[in-house]
């Protein structure tokens, strides 16, 4: 089936993300929405490796590389920047791992939310620190497998929540998106890019070498993730308008679990409690829908 | 124009005159009333500026380094502990040959909560590769704002601009602030070389390996020479316009045309104590040659050569301590000295931690230690409670 995107592209060949990153498929989808004026902050994460050592980038936009912590923080002043050189027309963009926000950015994200910065943030989420070598994080799910959750003892406790967080700062748009749904990836790129304030976007983004799955698997799986309402496409106006994109078909979590070398030491029991946390989150989002 | 100004506020006013255009700050006490007076300059619209209220001192210098990489004069200021939590940004920003201008009031690291005077926490920045200028008196602070930009933009690195807690930067003093129209003349806008640009787009601060990275810091390091260098012309440009002049390092006899046995160093407002001090011994007989240290970075090392070479006693004051070692200034002194095979006796005392009160007295005492036969050891404390 052919897909309908913007045919612009702003990501070279020539990158160094490993085979099936979906954080390199999210970059290269989020560019073709954003158009030219782009000014990107990328904090420590993959995409500091990905995008090329000096002399070299692999993306046609500027960059500024900076602090793990710093994503929310130095969008803003480069925002103040453009908006006291009469520039209002640049979108200023984050663009920051799972750790970099769930973690130790969560604070200048915070800050710049609770300010309202005119800036859109964008998390790609693999779910543990990856680029350092599949450190767990507070992405990283229940039961999952990482070097610093190791299987005698995997992650005890539940991902959390970013877009909770997010929600509960009452900006003005908040989504998730995943790289297996890059029409509505797009299409909400572009939404965020239309809206003055503060904007979060929480992109699904596979890792096949954190996640111990073959590289081609990578779009497949995200796709499962969302079918099986583990990764629902979700939008939140203000806080408080939820909108569900697409509805999942509502498969089992085993299949997806059981695809991936980080959950393989799972118990059967294991995936029936994961199983009803799953359910129990998609009633929750389902009446908070009902709600709008 | 003269008026009476407090310390904080002549930072407030001369970021002002320097048209800054983005200012990120933290709250942290002393340094609030300069924030405070920048948030009120650019919320009544006197100071066309964008004020970005973070909410950490790390996001602070964050948010300036975003500023600046955009090419915007940019301003930021902190104290202490704030200035400790910034400390990675410190690096990032001086690597990234950002001119931002920070006030840094020195106040004393925890624990126990002290909020009054101590250098520690600046001189603990010294190779983060940010230029750094100790303030003696309010007019003072006004005039090495404006220098601070200038020498920044010239070579492109940070420079931080340090007042003493409270004895400065709650200090009211009379101090001409100069016009608009004339700092506009010795500060023109400033032109960056390369500014984040979606018309011309670039990478900024990415992965430098081994065949780069070494090239990048020994172009740090020029450019700290070429401070050095630069430092004088404007400084004279300074003077030709204001009429008054700041040199790293200030040479004040106590007899013209003399030498006398010792000099005495000191920075920040001890230099102003010292200066009554060693006048009053001048009159009693007792003549004691006055340097006023300026910079901790660059350091101002053939001057510090020429000035106290020729000595064959100096004594140090140290208000900061290096653990395991003595004063740091004291430090950074002897080191430069001990290239002269001739070189003067240094006396390293550490004195007013904590904004312990440094008194005439404490300086009589110390002059008197330096001029006894006192081993010079590798710390004398001053004013220690026995």
């Amino acid at each position: 089936m052919p897909i309908d995107l913007p045919p612009s592209e702003r990501m070279t060949s020539g990158h160094l993300a490993c085979p099936g990153c979906g954080a390199a498929i999210a970059m290269r989808f989020v560019l073709k929405g954003l158009g030219d004026r782009v000014v990107m902050v990328i904090p420590a994460c993959c995409w500091s490796i990905i995008a090329g050592p000096f002399p070299y980038t692999a993306l046609k936009v500027p960059v500024l590389h900076t602090a793990f912590e710093t994503g929310g923080a130095v969008a803003s002043g480069i925002r103040a920047a453009l908006d006291v050189k009469g520039d209002h027309e640049t979108q200023v963009v984050t663009w920051a791992g799972d750790g970099g926000t769930f973690d130790i950015g969560l604070q200048s994200l915070s800050g710049a939310a609770e300010r309202g910065e005119d800036i859109l943030y964008v998390c790609y989420d693999n779910e543990a620190y990856m680029n350092t070598g599949v450190q767990g994080s507070g992405a990283t799910p229940e039961g999952a497998w990482t070097t610093t959750t190791p299987t005698g003892s995997p992650k005890a406790t539940r991902k959390k929540d970013i877009m909770q967080i997010m929600a509960a700062h009452a900006i003005p748009y908040a989504a998730t998106a995943s790289i297996a749904y890059p029409e509505d990836l797009v299409r909400k790129v572009q939404k965020a890019a239309s809206i003055r304030g503060t904007k979060f976007l929480h992109i699904f983004a596979t890792c096949p070498t954190g996640w111990k799955v073959p590289s081609e698997v990578s779009v497949g799986l995200a796709r499962l993730a969302v079918q099986t309402r583990i990764f629902p496409l979700y939008e939140v106006e203000d806080g408080e308008r939820y909108t569900i994109n697409v509805e999942p078909k509502g498969y089992l979590v085993d299949a997806y679990f059981k695809a991936q070398g980080r959950f393989k030491h799972l118990t059967a029991e294991d995936l029936e409690r994961i199983q009803e946390r799953v359910d129990h989150g998609w009633s929750r989002l389902e009446a908070l829908a009902r709600i709008a | 124009m003269r008026r009476v100004v407090e310390g904080s506020h002549a930072v407030s006013h001369a970021v002002d005159l320097a048209r800054v255009r983005v200012i990120s700050a933290y709250p942290i006490t002393p340094q609030t009333h300069i924030v405070e007076r920048l948030a009120e300059l650019v919320a009544d619209g006197v100071l066309d500026a964008r004020f970005i209220r973070v909410e950490s001192e790390h996001s602070a210098m964050a948010a300036v380094i975003g500023a600046a990489s955009a090419g915007v004069r940019s301003f930021t200021a902190s104290s202490s502990h704030g200035l400790a939590l910034m400390h990675e940004m410190l690096h990032w920003a001086a690597g990234a040959r950002l001119p931002i201008v920070m006030a840094e009031v020195n106040r004393a690291m925890g624990p126990g909560w002290n909020i009054w005077a101590d250098q520690t926490d600046s001189l603990s920045q010294r190779d983060t590769g940010w230029l750094q200028f100790y303030c003696e008196d309010v007019q003072d602070v006004i005039d090495t704002i404006l220098i601070a930009y200038r020498v920044a933009e010239r070579v492109s690195l940070p420079v931080m601009v340090v007042l003493d807690a409270f004895f400065l930067s709650h200090t009211y003093e009379p101090a001409d602030l100069p016009e608009h129209a004339d700092v506009d003349e010795f500060l023109p806008p400033w032109e960056p070389v390369e500014v984040l640009d979606p018309a011309e787009p670039r990478a900024f601060n990415q992965l430098a390996s081994p065949e780069f990275y070494m090239e990048f810091r020994h172009k740090m390091q020029q450019a700290m020479d070429e401070a050095l260098a630069a430092y004088p012309e404007i400084d004279r440009a300074f003077a030709a316009r204001f009429g008054r002049t700041h040199p790293l390092v200030e040479h004040i006899p106590a007899e013209d045309g003399a030498r006398a046995p010792l000099a005495l160093v000191t920075t920040g407002t001890i230099t102003s104590t010292a200066r009554a001090a060693l006048a009053e011994l001048r009159d009693r007989g007792t003549p004691v040659d006055l340097v006023k240290l300026r910079a901790l970075r660059p350091f101002p090392q053939d001057e510090i050569r020429r000035v106290l070479g020729p000595y064959g006693r100096v004594a140090v004051i140290d208000r900061n301590l290096s653990f395991g070692y003595g004063g740091i200034f004291a430090q950074e002194i002897r080191a430069a000295l001990s290239s002269l095979a001739d070189r003067p006796v240094v006396y390293p005392f550490v004195a007013g931690l904590g904004g312990r009160d440094v008194t005439p007295d404490t300086v009589r005492a110390v002059v008197d230690r330096a001029l006894d036969d006192e081993p010079p050891g590798d710390i004398l404390w001053a004013g220690l409670k026995e």
